[in-house]
């Protein structure tokens, strides 16, 4: 009975985004799969940043290889899109045990900064080759589908998603990954291999990223760009993973919805204007959020419960 | 308690002079100048190019030295240190328009941007910077979003054009010839590092900027105002912020609000290269990049300006593999 809360809230939420599709128009059913799509990434990056401590500004660069898998196998051998997504896991898994590797020797602000510096190498790539990866004019899938289709697999893919970092995050490996953001030394002499389960953590966090770059990539008409993939993009989702704040669905429900949304919404704010309006109104609204809420959602969502107990 | 504070103060002297670095970093920062003496004797070209990699690796200094000088004193990285350096470059570009020469309008900023990184450190870093890091460092993506639409807002996208500080001229050093601008971003550059080095050498204002900075406890203790200093500080980067915006401007000819994000990239790369904690690492990190880039994009065909980044992520890879915190960063001991 211990979970009963959680349970329930776990139903409304799928309950909710259920009826959502036979309620909003079509250009809205965007913009909920939108949200799906940063909810998968943000996810993923809250259990490499939220869980295991270590700090990656780069997850936009996965979500570029993750992207980019889904439109030049769907381009060159017509692969049917599910499996391309399934590929952009195991692709961005492997990357990420890589990229895991030199971050065995750094911690940190060095990380971080390693992990920035690789968001901002990756979308050159494609422009250095051109003829596999369609250089600055992008790569082109072979099919496209509708806005309701990328909803359904969005959501369910997070739905999947959210249960395997659920039973990931439940057990030893979790257990783990908390000792290691706590205190690495700690960790060690306790028993814990540091080297496997950092270098998991990045993994999973990078295939999950992959897996929200193949999804952003077919909701762009399965227009893989490298203009898509730029430093702001890896910039909102770490902006969405400090507004969820730490392991709370609906802390990183709210972070996804924040960065999802409000770039949309705010470009209409008629005083300055569609084009910049968007960074002026998303700015301001991220610098008033971490003031008022450090800790993000989840740790408002602590303070509320502590209130409603006393 | 007298003794044991003295001796705390006693201890930050002696640690903001100990600069000498390491066997193994000064054999490889010796190697590179005989290298680099010995091409640039040899052939025009590659002093052309390496001359070229010192006056944007200036620039790469100076926005490095500022992003040191916040993490110093906050721990944290500034994401915004490179717009608000674009955006103190517009400040100057307005006052031009309205009729202030170069130089004066260089100072003017200069002065205007410190008020600015006050400012902001008292408005919105100091309210979280004890609750939360990873909200401090947020709060600085925000301003990065924040000031680069304002930019937008107030003087549109379009490429702006600045009055040349240094002329067009060049000269002329055995046969290879050598802009005014260059010497000039070189001289401006290291002209504001050294005033900057002299500030926090020899004033009592830098010296208790320099004891916030690393035993902030012990140095309220002895009645520094850690708060304000931290805040001055902010003030001081920022500066130096402008410093880099504004000797930016002329090598890249155009002046547009994306002036600064590439060279952001390679401030970072060129702070973690000097080991984030070290103003001489900074500056010495950040000459290595600009002259490795001008040199690698010069010399080696089949990467382009397109790969200069990756590059420079390849060399910064390289290096902290090697040594894991900087060039000159120390090994931080921990007890458990």
């Amino acid at each position: 009975m211990r979970h009963l809360p959680a349970l329930v809230s776990l139903l409304v939420v799928a309950g909710v985004l259920a009826a959502l599709p036979f309620l909003l128009s079509d250009y809205d059913v965007s913009l909920a799969a939108q949200v799906g799509i940063f909810f998968i990434a943000i996810l993923g990056l809250n259990i490499l940043t939220g869980y295991t401590g270590q700090i990656s500004i780069g997850h936009g660069a996965f979500m570029a290889i993750g992207g980019y898998t889904t439109a030049v196998m769907s381009r060159d051998h017509h692969t049917d899109l599910v499996v391309t997504m399934l590929m952009a896991f195991a692709i961005c898994f492997v990357v990420g045990l890589i990229v895991g590797i030199p971050a065995l020797r750094l911690s940190g602000v060095y990380l971080a900064l390693v992990t920035f510096a690789l968001a901002v190498s990756i979308p050159q790539i494609p422009l250095q080759y051109s003829t596999f990866l369609g250089g600055s004019g992008g790569v082109q899938s072979s099919r496209t589908v509708d806005n309701l289709w990328i909803y359904v697999v969005a959501w369910s893919a997070s739905a999947l998603l959210f249960v395997l970092a659920w039973l990931i995050l439940r057990g030893r490996t979790g257990r783990a990954f908390r000792a290691v953001r706590d205190s690495e030394i700690a960790a060690a002499a306790s028993g814990v291999e540091l080297p496997v389960y950092k270098t998991l953590a990045f993994g999973i966090s990078a295939a999950y990223a992959g897996v929200a770059g193949s999804l952003f990539v077919l909701a762009t008409n399965g227009f893989a760009q490298p203009s898509e993939f730029d430093v702001f993009l890896s910039l909102e989702l770490l902006i969405g993973a400090a507004i969820a704040g730490l392991g709370s669905l609906w802390g990183i429900l709210a972070g996804a919805a924040f960065v999802g949304l409000l770039p949309q919404i705010s470009t209409s704010v008629p005083v300055i204007g569609a084009e910049h309006g968007r960074d002026v109104v998303f700015g301001a609204a991220v610098i008033v959020v971490m003031l008022l809420l450090p800790d993000g959602f989840a740790g408002l969502l602590t303070r509320l419960r502590r209130l409603a107990r006393a | 308690v007298a003794s044991a504070d003295s001796s705390a103060i006693e201890g930050l002297r002696a640690r903001g002079i100990d600069l000498a670095p390491a066997g193994a970093v000064a054999v490889f920062l010796g190697g590179g100048a005989i290298f680099l003496l010995v091409g640039c004797l040899q052939s025009t070209n590659f002093a052309r190019l390496t001359v070229e990699g010192l006056a944007g690796g200036a620039v790469y200094s100076s926005l490095a030295l500022a992003l040191v000088l916040v993490y110093r004193a906050s721990h944290i990285v500034n994401f915004a240190q490179g717009e608000l350096a674009m955006a103190t470059t517009y400040v100057a570009y307005q006052l031009i328009q309205w009729g202030l020469t170069y130089w004066e309008a260089f100072f003017a900023t200069l002065a205007i941007a410190f008020v600015l990184g006050l400012v902001l450190q008292v408005a919105l870093i100091r309210p979280v910077l004890h609750r939360s890091v990873i909200a401090t460092v947020i709060v600085t993506v925000g301003l990065f979003i924040l000031i680069d639409g304002v930019v937008n807002w107030i003087w549109g996208g379009d490429y702006k054009v600045m009055p040349s500080p240094f002329g067009n001229g060049s000269f002329d050093l055995g046969g290879v010839p050598i802009p005014h601008l260059y010497v000039g971003m070189l001289g401006v550059v290291f002209g504001c590092v050294l005033l900057m080095w002299a500030l926090f050498r020899f004033t009592k204002l830098g010296l208790g900027m320099r004891a916030a900075a690393l035993r902030p406890a012990a140095a309220a203790f002895v009645g520094v105002r850690v708060d304000r200093m931290l805040a001055v500080g902010w003030g001081l980067a920022t500066v130096l912020g402008a410093v880099a915006g504004l000797m930016a401007e002329p090598s890249q000819i155009f002046l547009s609000p994306t002036l600064m994000q590439s060279i952001l990239v390679y401030a970072f790369a060129a702070a973690v290269l000097g080991g984030l904690e070290s103003p001489a690492g900074a500056v010495v990190g950040g000459l290595t990049i600009g002259v490795s880039l001008s040199l690698v994009i010069g010399y080696v065909p089949k990467i382009s300006s397109e790969l200069e980044l990756p590059v420079a992520f390849a060399v910064l890879l390289i290096v902290l593999l090697i040594k894991p915190t900087g060039l000159f960063g120390r090994r931080e001991v921990r007890r458990v």
